[in-house]
């Protein structure tokens, strides 16, 4: 009947939907790095002297280390030389300054991705800055912002709009030489975006920004930086599709969030990228680094994070937690199908006193996959009546796959507080069985209770995001009965 | 409705049901009494389509269709409706949502419309409302923390929503106190209809004072023994299953 082993199995092998590519002429660097790559890089970018300085720092430090290995990761060695680090879509050197200066086929691309630009303008409440491939090709809502102060651009613009924001603050929580990714992605990085809340102002919308890699063999490396300025407060959100591809394709991003007192950041992940097909094959490679500075008191950093997609993903999305009664929150889903890999949890990092932290990460494995949490609850020595509270829960779907847990503990202050639960589960046949009694296909009973499983992770998302979330837990699991 | 023609089920090696025969007609309700191992939720469970059991010989026809050839969400969608033993918990999932969801999978399937969630509300209100229950239920995870009487209400509740064809009821009883078994008899009671017929699987008489059978089967060693009127359960209850057993070897 419907819910034996070998029906699993033939069930187990959801295509992915967001599967296609967009021809276009690309204009692209041939493969390989080095010092002069990456001042070409500079050059095009039209970027100041020390953006060119800060890149060849990182590059030759970059130089000089070696891929960690302590992931519990099977990874294809990647070969940095056959990369490509830049890829724009053909343009003169002048940026669309609207819709109807942007390639339709490029519309096309997003809207056959759902993210149609021109309905999303009308879209209250919520400024689009779109990256395709490495260039940010289309801002809106910008006069919005600009009447509230808010800078939300692409990080080039920035570089030349606000040089001393981004001098002030780049590399200042994700240091160039922080971990071997993170220093690719100063060397090379290419654009993404950038955040300056001003003091006192509360960002009038979500800010938004969706992702794409396209043109093969290009490795895409965005480096974002939020800055929210005392007693500021914005949401952002993030969301990656990309197409089909054979090559495994390197993501390496940084992003830097730095609070300042009484501000608050909410960061919101939708990762959705090309996990590669049921052998394994393709896949992008989601190795990131992100990273929140809550340096003012009463500030406030909550990272929340829908994981569905590329073969591999490696993140630890952290909370430094340094002025006094700062607040630290990681809310995680992990889903792993077919032979996907993820290693993925956070870090928080008591520093300030009366620092709190909160960490809820629901990992479901499903196929062969295989899924791990991995988090540091690190308390130091000053952080008198730091709280802890960590809760990571395992699903299974069928039984070939793997759900690992490595919660890491560091306390040097007594009086911290430091909770953890752990809990593994499975859906039951039973459970399975009852929902189809009441009439309902396999695929959506697992989808809804898997969608239980996820709840207290899905109700921290903006609402358009949480519906969005839904929807792609029920893509990536359909077929995955067990 | 229901026709059951020399039904032979193992699990595993075993046989468990040996052929056993069976004919419900629509409006028609029946109860099923037996010891235990006779094969009572074996019956429920492959009528419903679950998996581990096996089909050695014998038909199922339900509406005029090979029951055992459709997947267990198809009987359910085409009016089949087991109220389970042991309802399971499945968390984070809200009961409304569940037979939100439910009603909505079956009315697709017949072509209709979907409910919308204030239509659903004012109907799962009414419903409440027949099976005493309070309406927080409807927001709690389905079935998580309901005690063993609440799980069986909740579990008429659905049936009283999806307006199921056929009705199997596998021991709806136990562990119901006698307050919640007349508020559970009740709702199953005003389920009766001329088009909509039951199949009782319990072990005492006692279901019976409350929910009056058509016909009533015993059911010993895989095969239907014995049927009757009502007053077979009577006489069950006064002589013991054994005395069926000793009046059929």
């Amino acid at each position: 009947m419907s819910t034996s082993a070998q029906e699993i199995d033939n069930l187990i092998s959801q295509k992915y939907k967001e599967g296609f590519v967009t021809e276009l002429e690309v204009d692209t660097f041939p493969p390989g790095l080095d010092e002069e790559v990456i001042a070409k890089l500079s050059a095009i970018k039209g970027e100041p002297e020390f953006m060119l300085d800060y890149r060849l720092k990182a590059f030759r430090h970059w130089q000089t280390m070696t891929e960690p290995n302590w992931a519990q990761l099977n990874i294809t060695p990647i070969d940095y030389q056959s990369i490509s680090y830049y890829s724009a879509p053909k343009k003169d050197s002048d940026k669309p300054q609207s819709l109807d200066e942007i390639d339709p086929e490029l519309l096309e691309t997003y809207k056959k991705l759902g993210i149609p630009l021109d309905e999303q303008e009308r879209l209250a409440g919520v400024a689009v800055d779109a990256v395709f491939d490495s260039v940010s090709v289309a801002t809106t809502f910008k006069g919005k912002l600009k009447d509230a102060g808010v800078i939300f651009c692409p990080i080039s613009e920035a570089l030349q709009e606000h040089p001393e924001l981004v001098k002030q603050y780049l590399g200042t929580v994700v240091p160039s030489g922080d971990n071997f990714f993170a220093a690719l992605n100063a060397a090379v990085f290419t654009d993404g975006s950038f955040v300056y809340i001003p003091k006192g102002v509360r960002c009038p919308m979500e800010l938004s920004t969706y992702f794409r890699i396209n043109a093969a063999n290009t490795g895409q490396f965005e480096r974002t930086l939020i800055i929210a300025d005392e007693d500021s407060h914005v949401s952002y959100l993030e969301g990656c599709t990309a197409p089909m591809r054979d090559e495994n394709q390197l993501h390496a991003a940084v992003v830097e969030l730095v609070v300042m007192d009484n501000a608050e950041i909410k960061y919101s992940t939708v990762q959705n990228w090309y996990p590669g097909d049921e052998n394994g094959v393709g896949g992008i490679y989601n190795f990131v680094t992100k990273r929140a500075e809550c340096r003012g008191a009463n500030s406030k950093v909550s990272w929340t994070q829908v994981e569905t997609g590329s073969a591999i993903t490696w993140k630890y999305p952290s909370c430094v937690l340094l002025g006094d009664n700062s607040i630290g929150e990681f809310y995680s889903v992990a889903l792993t199908n077919n032979l996907q890999q993820a290693d993925t949890g956070t870090k928080m990092i008591h520093v300030g006193k009366n620092t709190r932290s909160t960490i809820i990460a629901k990992g479901i494995s499903a196929g062969r996959s295989q899924n791990t949490y991995r988090g540091l609850v690190k308390v130091g020595k000053a952080a008198i009546g730091a709280r802890n509270y960590t809760q990571c829960d395992s699903l299974l779907v069928g039984d070939k796959c793997g759900a690992h847990t490595f919660p890491y503990v560091e306390v040097k202050q007594p009086s911290a507080q430091v909770e953890h639960e752990a809990t593994t589960s499975k859906i039951s046949e039973d459970q399975l069985f009852f929902c189809q009694q009441r009439g309902l296909s396999a695929e959506d009973a697992v989808s809804m209770i898997v969608n239980g499983f996820c709840k207290s992770v899905f109700k921290e998302l903006p609402m358009e995001f949480a519906v969005e979330a839904q929807a792609l837990l029920g893509i990536s699991l359909e077929g995955s009965v067990g | 409705m229901l026709s059951i023609e020399n039904l032979h089920v193992n699990v595993g090696d075993k046989p468990i049901l040996k052929g056993l025969n069976l004919q419900i007609k629509a409006g028609e309700v029946h109860a099923i009494m037996g010891p235990n191992g006779a094969g009572k939720s074996t019956l429920s469970h492959v009528l419903s389509g679950k998996s581990g059991y096996t089909v050695t010989a014998g038909n199922v026809t339900y509406q005029g269709e090979n029951l055992l050839d459709l997947e267990p969400d198809e009987r359910a969608r085409k009016g089949v409706f087991l109220a389970f033993q042991y309802p399971v918990e499945i968390p984070g999932v809200s009961n409304i949502y569940l037979m939100k969801a439910a009603l909505n999978a079956i009315r697709k399937h017949k072509g209709l419309p979907e409910v919308d969630a204030m239509d659903f509300l004012t109907l799962v209100k009414d419903k409440v409302k027949l099976l005493e229950m309070d309406e927080k239920f409807l927001y709690r995870s389905v079935n998580e923390g309901f005690s063993g009487g609440e799980k069986k209400r909740n579990e008429i509740l659905q049936a009283a929503i999806l307006e199921p064809s056929l009705c199997i009821l596998d021991e709806t009883d136990s562990g119901l106190d006698i307050d919640a078994l007349k508020v559970v008899a009740a709702g199953v009671n005003s389920l009766r209809a001329e088009d909509r017929s039951f199949l009782m699987i319990t072990h005492y008489q006692r279901l019976l004072d409350y929910i009056k059978p058509d016909i009533v089967h015993v059911l010993a060693d895989g095969k239907i023994v014995k049927s009757g009127g009502p007053e077979l359960a009577l006489e069950l209850e006064a002589k013991g299953y054994r005395w069926v057993e000793e009046q059929v070897a």
